[in-house]
Formats: C-alpha cells, structure tokens, sequence
C-alpha cells in the first residue's frame, strides 16, 4: 500500500499530500481506470434515468408473450411472466446501485474513525478494536449477512447496514496501517505540540493524508459490496420481489435454463459481471496511479 | 518459536470466543421472541409460551449462553428445530461434502494460480502479465453464481458435457462423483485464482529483484537452476498463507454453490436453516465455518513460520 516510509518522509507533508492527489490526477490517464468508469456511469446512467428510456414497462405482465427467445420487438426476450427482459435488465440497475454505494459510505464512515482511532491510540483500544475485527473476518460475508438477516427480517435498510458494518473493519484495518506510518511525522508532533485535541489531530491533520489509500480501498470495496448484495439476492436474503434487480431475476429464472430460456439468465448475469469488473478495474487504476 | 506459538494460539481461542458470542447474539438474541419468530405473528400466545420452554429460551441469555456454549465445547450442538434431531450428524454429512467440492477446487485452482503468478512475474510488465493480472482480478469479483449460470449453460445445457446437478447417484463410485463435482467447482477456482496467482506473482517479483537472485545469476547458474532453487523456495511462502485464508471465503461462496447447484453442503446446509429459521442448525453451522477459518489461518501462520526461519528462530518479524 501507499503508507509513507517514516525515514524517507520529508517535513513539508503538504508537497507530499499534493503529491499523492497528482497521482490520483493521473490515474484519469490510465486506460484501465476509463474503461472502467465509463461503464460504470453507463449503468449509474440507466439506474436513474432507467424508467425513461425502455420501452417496455420493466413490471407489466404479459402472459400471452411469455418466454418468448430474443426479437426485433423484444432484444432480450420475455421472461415466464412475459416481461421484457431488456427493460428490466435496464432498470434492475437501480436497486443494487443505490443498496451497494450506501453500505461502503457506512463501511468508510465508520471504519476511518475506528482505523484512526486504533492506528493514533495504539495500545489497549488498538489491541481490543483489533481482536473483534478479527472475529468478524473469521466469517465470511455472505454468512454474516446471512445470520443478521434472519435474526431481523431481510429489508433494503438491512442489507445496507449489515454490508455498511462487515466491511468497516477491513476499511479500519488499511486506515491503520497508514495511520501508523503518519503518526510519527513531525506535523502531528506539531500539532500535539500546539496542544490541539486527539480529534483535531486525527481527523483534521491525519485523515486527508490517509485520503488516497483510502479512496481506493472504499472503491475495491464498493465492487465487493455489489457482489455481495447480488448474492444475497439470489438466495432470497437481499433485494425482495417485485424490483427487477439482477441477481433476484437469475434467482426466479434458473430453474428453466435446463429447457433452454437461456436469454432469461444471461443478460442479468452480464450485467452483473460488466458492473463489478467495471468498478474493479477502477479500483485498479487508482491503485496503480497510487503506486507509480 | 514456543513462545510464538502459544501467543498465537491463544489470539485463536479470543478470536474463536468472540466469534461464539457474536453468533450466540445473532441467533438467539437479535431475533427477540424466537417461539414467536418460528410460529409467525398469528400463533396462539399459550403455544408460544410452551415452544420457549420447551426449546429453553425463557431462560436469562447468559444462561442459555453458557448452557449452549459449554455443551457445544463437548459436541453436543442441541436440536434442530426443523428435523426435531440432533444437529451434529446432519453437520457432519454437510461438512463431508462440502469438504470433497473444496477438495476438488483446491486441487485444480492452486497449481493453476501459482503457475499463473510464476508466468505473470517471469513476464513481468509484458502484455502477458497484464492480461494474466486484469483477468484474474475481474474473475475474483464476478460473483459465484453469475459464473455458475454462464458454465452451467455452456457446459450443462448447450455442450452436454458435465451434468448441471452436483448431486450424484447413491451408489457413485469415485470418478462419477469428481465428474458431479467438476462444474460446481469451476466457479470457485475462478474466485480464488486471482488471490492466488497475485500473491505468488508479488512473491515471485520480490525474490527476482533480491540480491541473492542478482549473486545467483552472476556466479553463473542456470536460469532454471535460479529459478527452481533459490526464487521459488522464498517467493511462495507468502502464497500458503493466503491459500490458507482464502478458506473461509471458499466457504461463504459454498452458500451460493451449493444452493445454485442444489447440493448438500455445509453452505446448503447454513442456507436451509436460515431459510426455515432454525437457529440451532444455523448457530452450529455458522460457527463451525467460523472454527475452520480461524484454524485454518492458525495452521498458515504456524506453517509460515515452520518455512521461515527468521520467524522460527525468534528473530524480526
């Protein structure tokens, strides 16, 4: 990661902060990071103005037409209820684009206070903070979601934060590591110096120096929370009938792939792949610009 | 080295009891009147009343906490709710056949994505390397079940060369139930690939740019020679301990493997008791994964240091 080596560091920590957003500056150059933030404003385009422009009604039965294979008047086909496939894949963007961006603002929310808090204290609160993250990344996210969401009934709101609170600790944990290393430079010295309060320091002085890593941690997280709430989905935890989202439509739909409706699964499964890799491949970007 | 070991094992056993609570509260505590959660919201009261006692959970929590915990410590892990019998054998069928999936997936991703890793490094900043990289990370984040549906089409559906259900025949011999467990498998190797081929190539790359390579190659070895007896040795130890932790994550996506293919699982098995609300089933199940990943992260790290001496003798970290 991009935490600063403390010999190498030099006093004037404002050139450095530049420094790093120059990078970021960069990564806009970088073909990876385009190509992925095309696609992913292309899906953020039809999550909002889906509605508009398809031209079926993504919701509106249609039992005479039902399964019909892809055609000039249906691109994607019709599903078993004889809606237009296309219409929906469109507008099943907009449930998961607007569940998965709010857990990871949780998640980057809280795991930045907790990361500057365990990486500025140390000691008890570090050591006690880090030994229930522990325990937390012992389970894998999907059962995690999975416990909560049975305990307290599956909703959007939910999802949002049962996503918002797993992924905070590993947030938390690349904070740390970069509080860690800043922690030692002469301006929170400084700033102790100057007898500025623990608040102060961390969140004024310490947090925009740990911005970058952090940015690109919350977009590499931000693709594992739409992988998350596609799969929470799909086995009936995440989004509930009757949105069109992508994993829930593959979930209603798989049972008739065996008979060959294949267009009534691989358009959301597309959808799905092109959006999660479009965000990584951002992540990915900026992570090489942060790198160079 | 002792020393080591027992602080680390010791960080296991907070790690595990934490874990125990945490799923304690997540099955028994959050879901409030579980009698009533079983029953459904039009129940008679008297009938709620008697399904708490009868389950104990009209009992203080630290109560039910201690009773619970202290007989799953001796592998008494109590009564499903839905099969009204004890949990532990349907646990351990599950935990036998998820093990065969993960065992089949390992088998193929491991060699798979350290040869990636080594190929990417060898290669490194050429157009190999960077596909090798960008493809293994888009293949990480694809979910399990998009890539499930895409290879069940094209292998089950279209092709007809692997069947769509992992769920082999009662009387399957050896071969016929690897052949079951092929697609299902794919899946997962696509998920752990790129963990692990970036891992042996990060590893890979370091130790080509170390000065022992540098005085390998100027005292005029082989490449292979190089390559096979002083690179490999230093640059995979890191990979083991991330195949190690990638275990957990093999098991959260067992859930959605298991359910798209419709096999009997531990993942199936923590999905079907959530589904029917039976929160013993699910207690035990969430944290026997949970008892698994944390040894299997105890085991990599033991492992790490057994291969690394600067850890073994006591040295730096």
């Amino acid at each position: 990661m991009s935490v600063a080596d403390p010999a190498a560091a030099t006093p004037a920590t404002s050139e450095k902060a530049s420094g790093r957003w120059d990078h970021l500056r960069q990564a806009l150059r970088s073909g990876t990071f385009l190509v992925g933030l095309v696609i992913v404003l292309f899906w953020v385009f039809c999550a909002i103005f889906g509605t508009e422009i398809v031209p079926y009604d993504p919701y509106a039965d249609d039992l005479l037409n039902a399964l019909m294979p892809p055609s000039r008047e249906h691109w994607f086909g019709t599903d078993q209820l004889g809606r237009d496939v296309f219409s929906r894949v469109i507008v099943g963007a907009r449930d998961i684009l607007t569940i998965a961006p709010l857990a990871t603002l949780i998640s980057t929310i809280l795991g930045a206070a907790l990361g500057l808090a365990m990486g500025y204290f140390r000691g008890i609160i570090d050591e006690s903070i880090s030994r229930i993250v522990d325990a937390l990344l012992a389970l894998p996210t999907v059962i995690v979601a999975l416990l909560a969401l049975v305990a307290l009934g599956p909703s959007s709101i939910t999802v949002v934060c049962v996503i918002g609170f797993t992924f905070a600790p590993i947030i938390a944990r690349t904070v740390r590591a970069g509080v860690l290393a800043e922690r030692e430079l002469e301006y929170v010295f400084a700033a102790q110096l100057r007898r500025e309060n623990a608040l102060h320091v961390m969140f004024v002085e310490i947090l925009p120096n740990v911005l970058p890593p952090l940015l690109v941690e919350a977009t590499v997280r931000l693709g594992y929370a739409i992988f998350a709430v596609a799969s929470l989905s799909f086995i009936g935890f995440g989004i509930q009938p009757p949105s069109p989202d992508w994993g829930l439509s593959i979930s209603a739909n798989y049972g008739l792939i065996g008979a060959g409706y294949w267009w009534t699964v691989l358009f959301d499964g597309a959808a799905i792949a092109t959006l999660v890799v479009a965000v990584n491949l951002a992540a990915d970007g900026l992570q090489g610009a942060l790198d160079e | 080295m002792i020393g080591f070991l027992l602080k680390r094992a010791g960080l296991s056993l907070v790690t595990l009891w934490l874990l125990s609570v945490m799923v304690f509260a997540g099955a028994q505590v959050l879901p409030g009147n579980i009698g009533r959660a079983m029953l459904g919201p039009f129940a008679d009261e008297r009938a709620v009343e008697a399904l708490n006692h009868e389950m104990g959970t009209d009992r203080p929590v630290l109560v039910q906490y201690a009773d619970w915990i202290s007989r799953f410590a001796v592998g008494d892990m109590g009564n499903s709710y839905a099969y009204r019998a004890p949990v532990g054998p349907f646990l351990f069928t599950a935990l036998v056949n998820s093990a065969k999936l993960a065992l089949v997936a390992f088998l193929l991703v491991v060699p798979l994505g350290i040869f990636g890793g080594i190929v990417a490094a060898l290669n490194l900043g050429r157009p190999i390397d960077r596909i090798l990289t960008v493809v293994g990370l888009s293949a990480t984040i694809v979910p399990e079940f998009v890539s499930g549906i895409v290879l069940i089409l094209i292998f089950g559906v279209w092709l007809q060369w692997l069947p769509i259900s992992a769920t082999w025949p009662a009387d399957a011999g050896f071969s016929t139930q690897v052949y079951h467990l092929l697609l299902p498998s794919i899946p997962l190797v696509l998920i752990l690939f790129g963990y692990i081929a970036r891992m042996a190539r990060a590893g890979m790359v370091e130790a080509l740019d170390s000065d022992y390579t540098r005085t390998a190659i100027l005292k005029g070895l082989p490449r292979r020679t190089v390559i096979w007896r002083h690179v490999l040795r230093n640059a995979l130890l890191p990979t083991i301990s991330v195949i190690a932790t990638q275990t957990a994550y093999l098991i959260g996506g067992l859930v959605i493997i298991e359910t798209l293919f419709h096999y009997q699982g531990i993942g199936g098995l923590i999905f079907t008791a959530a589904s029917k609300k039976d929160f013993p089933m699910l207690q035990a199940g969430v944290l026997t994964v949970g008892a698994i990943f944390t040894l299997a992260s105890l085991c990599a790290d033991l492992l790490y240091a057994l291969l690394n001496p600067r850890i073994r003798v006591g040295g730096r970290e």
